[in-house]
């Protein structure tokens, strides 16, 4: 088997605050292989947004990637420069960011901002390649030529997001980040939207990384979930496998937690709060909140294991 | 019959200018009964008139045409000590649970406010208990909320403060727009369970605005779907929900991203992708241009309300042979079991 495209090797993510540092992504390690959908979910403060700013190099004080290696395509993106991560960005892997509203320049015509990037990279193109290429970005994520000449303020939120999609596989990366896409926009642009990201994926054979809460919506569209919990990664595996037979105590509660058409009216939350991550519980990060704990998971940390084919945890229930 | 506890009559709610102006809300009757400690959904997407609709009866605007009632009584004509006594009747939860609270404040400060204006407790220690009480009621410890901050919680925990606040002033009626929305989908059955028991144990009635299907089917007993300010079916919420029967409903339905990926997403890509048709002047249903079955009567006469079942309105000419009901008897639905 070829190596995968991403490899994220023990990346720990702290905030230095006073109080002390907070653990925000602690040591996690997963592979993605290229043309894979995986779904990063996890409840706030788990570290998925984290996770998604420090493949982007986003990370800014007090904020520091400790340590660890994120290995995209051979290169580790840890070490690169500001300037060698400025180059990477757009080319290899690129963010569709949580609000279009706010990521567009509210000054600037559409088309601009789709070729802005491509530019910036050094691409050479005369006036009519840009607009070909404008027209070609808007067609793919199912906009009219038109989009081309508008201002953000006259898009709808599901159109403004359509924008960002085409700006970030404007020079066809290989991996997308995709934080939280359509969590500001109503079930059918949401569907709208996530069926042309889907689609690109397709068609580019591009890598995508969704990151979000919406277990429904993860259901809908990734192929392999991951699940973090206080900055640890808890579990991954196939999607379908993920709900029918979760391994992970904390992956059953979050599943059984969530509302379904035959259980009307049954409101099951995960019992107690989660843990301060300037002082993570001893042991397993969950053992406060598991009702499976007993005495190895408060005083030993469980590691990530291929427990199955494919299937990822991190407990003890499934370390020999 | 007596008087409804709030009531809107005919109302029409339009925004901006001669020139460019949004119908929000067209020709809305709607009325919620006194006795009646049911769960009422107001549904839709982005642009349906759902949040205005809440915003009328909470009295924070008024409507351009027709009127809203509070026990018969125009809300437009109270003032000084009958408005305030109106405010206190009619609570609502909003949203953000990070905009309701003074980042500068302690969160006690939502729930001694309202104690101290309407003049709730006779002591210091009396609205203490009070305020633990409503606490307690909505899943909360006490002695872990009170006297901290609001950054100090969670979007779960303050949206349940906001809850226990609406609580503590013993409102006649609850009006929740979006109330789980923004906070994690871990912490939402804690809210909704909150409102629950709110509904059950005091007996008030709540109109639960939203967009999310999900949540709606799971903590409603009633649903109003609306498009575009008007509505498109109303009725028992499990059966609509289950069994739409509008087409706009359907592709509401359809769109829910169920949590089984044996569920797949399903409906029609012709009414998804017509979505960005554009609003032009209609004068037959609102949801013709999207629509797969449009027939001509669509494009020219506002479709009735018609009755498929005692329990169910829809508002489709596909529905046609069901006798129409009238549109200020819209309630009817809602308490024929």
């Amino acid at each position: 088997m070829s190596a995968p495209l991403l490899q994220v090797i023990n990346l720990k993510v702290y905030y230095y605050v006073e109080a002390g540092a907070v653990k925000a992504v602690d040591d996690v390690s997963f592979d993605l292989e290229s043309g894979i959908k995986m779904g990063l979910v996890g409840e706030s403060g788990s570290g998925k947004s984290t996770m998604a700013q420090a493949m982007m190099r986003m990370i800014k004080p007090p904020g520091k990637i400790e340590s660890g290696h994120m290995i995209l395509d051979g290169i580790d993106l840890v070490s690169l420069s500001e300037e060698q991560m400025r180059q990477t960005k757009l080319r290899k892997l690129a963010m569709i960011p949580q609000g279009a509203m706010n990521a567009l320049n509210p000054v600037m015509r559409i088309d601009r901002q789709l070729i802005d990037g491509m530019l910036d990279h050094g691409v050479v193109m005369s006036k009519d390649e840009r607009e070909q290429r404008v027209t070609e970005l808007l067609e793919m994520v199912d906009l009219p030529p038109k989009v081309a000449m508008m201002y953000p303020h006259e898009l709808s939120g599901g159109m403004q997001q359509r924008v960002t999609v085409a700006q970030s596989i404007s020079m066809e990366p290989d991996l997308i980040i995709a934080d939280e896409p359509t969590s500001a926009l109503d079930v059918v642009i949401q569907r709208q939207v996530m069926e042309t990201i889907n689609r690109l994926q397709e068609r580019l054979g591009i890598s995508v990384i969704l990151i979000g809460h919406d277990m429904g919506l993860m259901a809908q569209t990734v192929n392999r979930l991951a699940v973090m919990y206080a900055g640890r990664m808890m579990e991954i595996g196939e999607t379908r496998k993920m709900f029918h037979d979760p391994l992970h105590p904390y992956t059953q509660l979050l599943i059984e937690s969530l509302p379904v058409l035959e259980n009307k009216g049954v409101f099951s939350g995960i019992p107690g709060i989660t843990p301060s991550l300037l002082s993570p519980p001893e042991g397993c990060v969950f053992h406060t909140r598991c009702p499976k704990a007993w005495e190895r998971c408060r005083e030993e940390i469980p590691q990530f294991v291929e427990a199955q084919p494919g299937r990822w945890v991190a407990c003890h229930l499934h370390t020999a | 019959m007596s008087t409804p506890l709030l009531e809107l009559k005919n109302v029409t709610k339009i925004f901006g200018s001669k020139s460019d102006y949004t119908v929000a809300l067209d020709g809305m009757t709607f009325a919620l009964d006194e006795d009646f400690p049911k769960i009422v959904t107001i549904a839709g997407e982005s642009g349906s008139g759902k949040t205005t609709m809440g915003m009328l009866m909470l009295g924070f605007y008024g409507p351009t045409m027709g009127e809203v009632l509070f026990r018969g009584q125009p809300l437009s004509t109270f003032k000084g000590p009958e408005l305030y006594k109106f405010r206190r009747q009619i609570q609502a939860v909003f949203q953000d649970p990070f905009a309701v609270y003074n980042p500068f404040y302690k969160v006690d400060n939502l729930l001694s406010i309202p104690i101290k204006n309407y003049k709730l407790a006779g002591s210091r220690s009396e609205a203490r208990e009070m305020m633990e009480n409503a606490l307690e009621r909505v899943g909360l410890r006490p002695e872990e909320t009170l006297g901290r901050y609001p950054h100090q919680l969670s979007g779960g925990q303050r949206q349940r403060i906001a809850v226990a606040r609406a609580l503590l002033l013993a409102p006649k009626l609850l009006i929740t727009d979006e109330p789980v929305s923004m906070v994690d989908a871990s912490l939402r059955s804690t809210i909704l369970k909150s409102l629950r028991a709110m509904n059950q144990d005091f007996g008030i009635p709540i109109l639960y605005i939203t967009h999310d299907l999900t949540t709606a089917y799971h903590v409603s007993d009633y649903i109003i779907i609306l498009y575009r300010g008007s509505v498109m079916e109303a009725g028992n919420v499990d059966k609509i929900i289950r069994d739409p029967q509008h087409p706009y409903t359907k592709l509401l339905v359809s769109s829910i991203p169920w949590p089984d990926p044996d569920l797949s997403w399903g409906g029609s890509e012709e009414m998804i992708q017509k979505s960005q048709v554009a609003f032009k002047e209609i004068t037959g249903c609102k949801f013709e241009p999207r629509c797969p079955y449009s027939m001509d009567i669509c494009r020219t006469k506002v479709p009735e309300l018609f009755m498929t079942n005692g329990d169910r309105v829809v508002a489709c000419y596909l529905q046609k042979d069901n006798p129409a009901l009238p549109r200020e008897e819209l309630s009817r639905v809602f308490t024929e079991a």
